[in-house]
């Protein structure tokens, strides 16, 4: 854990600060579709990055191993890989295990080793956790035991490829245009105080839940220390891990629904609060109650997914840009506009969701999923 | 016995700007000045002045200047001018040195050795003016989830919250009890707190009936002589705050002597006029953490469980361990007094040498609740020394929920921090039970004060909040990120939970 730590933040700052463009795009009947589409998009917020980090989840990506856990693991040195392989053979029936396919030829910076592994729990090795909770166990072991692996992806059906370069450049190095999923999320990285590290890269991912972050939340003292009380170790000191906690624990853990996840995250203001009708007002106070510590204070927009969902957010005062669209039945979120007119044309709707309003993109719910807030505020 | 002891203040009259009209002499209440018709001079009797600047005040030519005396012993920093008095007084007396208002020692106030930090370039900061910024607490138990269930695509809460105090800025008043403060005093109190959306607090004297209309505003305070509690008293307060200890006299009890048991304070403290108020130093029903999960419900079962109740503790050295069981105990809030927390009477010697400062009990308790994974069942009130908006902003950043306030409450009404509460002489009609005195306070015009201040505080604490990219108080609070020490030692900064400023 050390290792990371001090890789991701090697200066000991309060915690790593990156700016940076987001892409999200899905086909809500899961038609499986290339990366054309997605890698030109958020090549063309090229500016937003500085070409220290790129990357990519994509969801549905190994449909033949569906039900197993897609494991894609970085190697800093030969002896990480010796003890992580040491681990998984301990702990898992290893179904296959592969170096990650990849193109030396592109303009990439310093690539580790990368493995991908496919895995099931040993029988009864889980015992009274579930597979879930026994694989986040063993992904953080990787993570802080072996001094040089870092997990990028845990999850059944999808995977994450991510370094450093820009996100053209990631997206070339990984062969990524060999690839389908019916869910693309992507992200170019701007960080200003951390070198390039591939970890650092986003998307975060901690089982099948991934985020791509851009902002700087104010509250992270804040909310680092309330996740701590409930047992996560934020090792990165990324915003970006913060906010994958935070939905770990409030939709996995504590099983809330996305509409008021949204809320505790990105709440309503008392002002508008005051103004609702009675029930929601009672709803909106408890949540802000119980959850203040989990308010994402300061300018953020997520792009969040897990298999069958895609969530875009931003904070409640929309101080990071997200723009939505839908064509067909593909729900396109982007930092720009211009990304998504650049790859589809003849949108059917494109609009800017206000701040602390969810967009939300559900497998098999034909239409985005809108929570608007009360128009109390001008 | 001749005294010993020389005039620590001197009176000083510039007798050209004298006009002889004697508010000096109708506004001190330690008989300081005197006319003399014969000379037609204002003299004073420099031995009986307090310091209290009620006359240079109320001067209308500004004739008058009160200064230290300048005759001071042969220097010696051990044997201080206050060390020498102090002995000779007691030759004099044989009894203890009473003192009223906070320590007055040169303690390290934390505050001042923590840096608040601002955003630049990779988040904006936020305009107070153009933009919402909200203080809004709520005080009370919070429950570790949520639970929903699911009725017809809707989201229906399951789980019942404890009762919550609703603050629209993170201070309140603090416990003053009346007996020790005037009636006119703790009707201000009450109508700011209303007026402003926060609360007072009673102190242990109970609340005078004419007061009851405000119990919306008010936390009722039930102290070891548990003077005005009735059922009455403790369900017209919106919370119930026990009091183990205060922070400018750990330990000790309390005493309000006879005189000051007037007929109003008698009927509001339920004990004859003229004998004194003994509050015993332990609560006599609680000798151990169990007895207060005791009272702690039997409040709650006399008002119901509608309200919250705090256990007020003074901060001393283990008052992490302390504050965990009160948590565990059954306490909604958990006040904790610092060393510089002000009293109406105390024991010099407790005063100054007793306790901890309020910085570093605060920084241990949130820290230690958060470690055992209970800091949501409670919620933290800071009291002892606030002097400043940018103290609160401090104070919520390092962990707490809300502070108290005191001595700056009185010191918006008049109060010089002259150290005499224990003489219910207070020239300023704060610290008095004297109908005469106290109608120097004008229940208006202090309300009127004591919502300036808290608009002036809360507009500050927004300006800063802002600054540091945050619009709500929330994510200010424990957020120490927003913290840097100075001019502070390892373990210091350890203990507060803060880097050093540009680490």
């Amino acid at each position: 854990m050390e290792t990371i730590t001090k890789v991701n933040n090697p200066y000991g700052e309060d915690k790593v600060i990156d700016a940076c463009s987001l892409f999200g795009m899905m086909d809500l009947t899961g038609r499986r579709f290339g990366s054309k589409a997605p890698v030109k998009a958020i090549s063309n917020m090229h500016e937003r990055g500085n070409g220290l980090g790129g990357g990519y989840a994509i969801y549905g990506l190994y449909p033949e191993h569906k039900d197993d856990y897609a494991f894609h693991i970085m190697y800093l040195n030969g002896e990480s890989k010796e003890k992580t392989d040491r681990l998984l053979a301990k702990n898992f029936d290893v179904l296959q295990a592969e170096e990650m396919p990849v193109n030396p030829a592109a303009n990439v910076w310093s690539p580790p080793l990368i493995w991908q592994y496919f895995l099931q729990p040993k029988k009864d090795a889980a015992k009274n956790q579930s597979n879930d909770e026994y694989v986040m166990q063993n992904v953080m072991r990787i993570n802080s035991e072996t001094g040089g692996a870092f997990v990028f992806s845990s999850g059944k059906n999808m995977g994450v490829f991510k370094g450093v370069g820009f996100p053209e450049d990631i997206a070339e190095y990984f062969c990524l245009d060999e690839y389908e999923g019916y869910l693309w999320v992507c992200h170019g990285r701007f960080p200003t105080n951390t070198p390039g590290w591939w970890g650092g890269a986003h998307p975060f991912n901690i089982l099948d839940w991934t985020v791509v972050h851009n902002g700087e939340l104010s509250s992270y003292g804040i909310n680092r220390r309330y996740l701590e009380m409930y047992g996560y170790h934020c090792t990165m000191q990324t915003d970006t891990e913060v906010m994958a906690y935070a939905l770990d624990l409030l939709m996995r853990k504590q099983n809330l629904p996305m509409e008021v996840v949204a809320r505790i995250l990105a709440p309503p203001l008392w002002i508008e609060i005051d103004n609702m009708e009675p029930n929601e007002k009672r709803l909106c106070i408890v949540m802000r109650q119980c959850y203040s510590s989990l308010l994402m204070n300061g300018p953020f927009t997520i792009i969040a997914a897990h298999n069958g969902e895609m969530i875009g957010l931003t904070d409640r005062i929309k101080l990071r840009p997200l723009t939505a669209s839908v064509k067909g039945h593909v729900l396109y979120l982007s930092s720009e506009e211009s990304a998504i007119q650049l790859v589809t044309s003849n949108l059917d709707r494109v609009w800017s969701p206000r701040g602390g309003e969810p967009v939300i993109g559900r497998l098999k719910t034909m239409k985005p999923v809108e929570i608007l807030a009360p128009k109390v505020m001008k | 016995m001749k005294s010993y002891i020389e005039p620590e203040f001197i009176v000083e009259r510039n007798q050209d700007k004298c006009i002889r009209c004697k508010v000096c002499i109708n506004q001190c209440t330690y008989e300081t000045h005197y006319y003399d018709a014969e000379d037609d001079i204002v003299y004073s009797h420099d031995e009986n002045c307090v310091n209290c600047h009620r006359c240079v005040v109320f001067c209308p030519t500004r004739a008058i200047t009160i200064k230290r005396n300048p005759t001071q012993y042969t220097e010696n920093w051990n044997w201080t001018r206050e060390a020498v008095t102090a002995i000779k007084n007691q030759a004099e007396t044989g009894g203890i040195i009473l003192t009223g208002m906070g320590c007055d020692k040169p303690y390290y106030t934390y505050w001042d050795r923590l840096l608040l930090n601002a955003s630049q370039v990779t988040n904006p900061s936020i305009d107070p003016l153009r933009e919402p910024m909200e203080l809004r607490t709520y005080l009370g138990a919070k429950p570790d989830k949520l639970e929903f269930d699911l009725e017809s695509g809707n989201s229906i809460l399951r789980t019942k919250l404890a009762p919550q105090l609703c603050v629209e800025t993170p201070i309140l008043f603090t416990a003053l009890s009346y007996g020790a403060i005037s009636l006119n005093v703790h009707e201000a109190l009450a109508r700011a707190a209303t007026e402003y959306g926060t609360f007072m607090n009673t102190g242990e004297g109970g609340l005078d009936r004419r007061l009851y209309k405000y119990g919306d505003h008010i936390i009722v305070q039930v102290a070891s002589g548990r003077f005005g509690v009735s059922p009455d008293y403790l369900n017209v307060g919106a919370a119930l705050e026990i009091k183990i200890g205060q922070g400018a006299k750990p330990g000790i009890g309390g005493h309000l002597p006879g005189e000051k048991v007037t007929e109003d304070i008698s009927r509001t403290r339920m004990i004859p006029t003229g004998t004194d108020a003994l509050s015993p130093a332990p609560q006599h029903d609680i000798y151990s953490i169990e007895d207060l999960r005791q009272l702690i419900y039997a409040l709650k079962e006399e008002t119901d469980y509608t309200k919250p109740v705090s256990v007020k503790i003074a901060a001393v050295h283990n008052s992490a361990a302390i504050a965990s069981g009160m948590v565990r105990a059954g306490a909604d809030i958990i006040a904790l007094d610092g060393i510089r927390g002000a009293t109406g009477a105390a024991p010099r010697i407790i005063r100054d040498n007793v306790g901890v400062p309020i910085e570093l009990a605060l920084a241990s308790v949130d820290q230690r609740l958060r470690e055992e994974g209970i800091r949501n069942k409670a919620s933290i009130i800071v009291a002892g020394g606030i002097k400043s908006s940018a103290d609160v902003v401090k104070a919520i950043a390092l962990g707490a929920d809300a502070v108290y306030i005191g001595t700056a409450a009185l010191v918006a009404i008049g109060c010089t921090m002259c150290q005499r509460c224990h003489t219910g002489k207070c020239p300023w009609g704060i610290a008095t039970p004297d109908p005469w005195i106290s109608k120097r306070i004008n229940p208006d015009i202090a309300t009127r004060r004591l919502v300036n201040l808290l608009r002036g505080w809360s507009l500050e604490i927004k300006e800063m909040m802002g600054g540091m990219g945050i619009n709500a108080i929330e994510s200010l609070r424990g957020n120490r990120l927003q913290l840097r020490g100075i001019a502070l030692t390892d373990t210091e900064l350890k203990i507060l939970g803060v880097k050093m400023a540009g680490d």
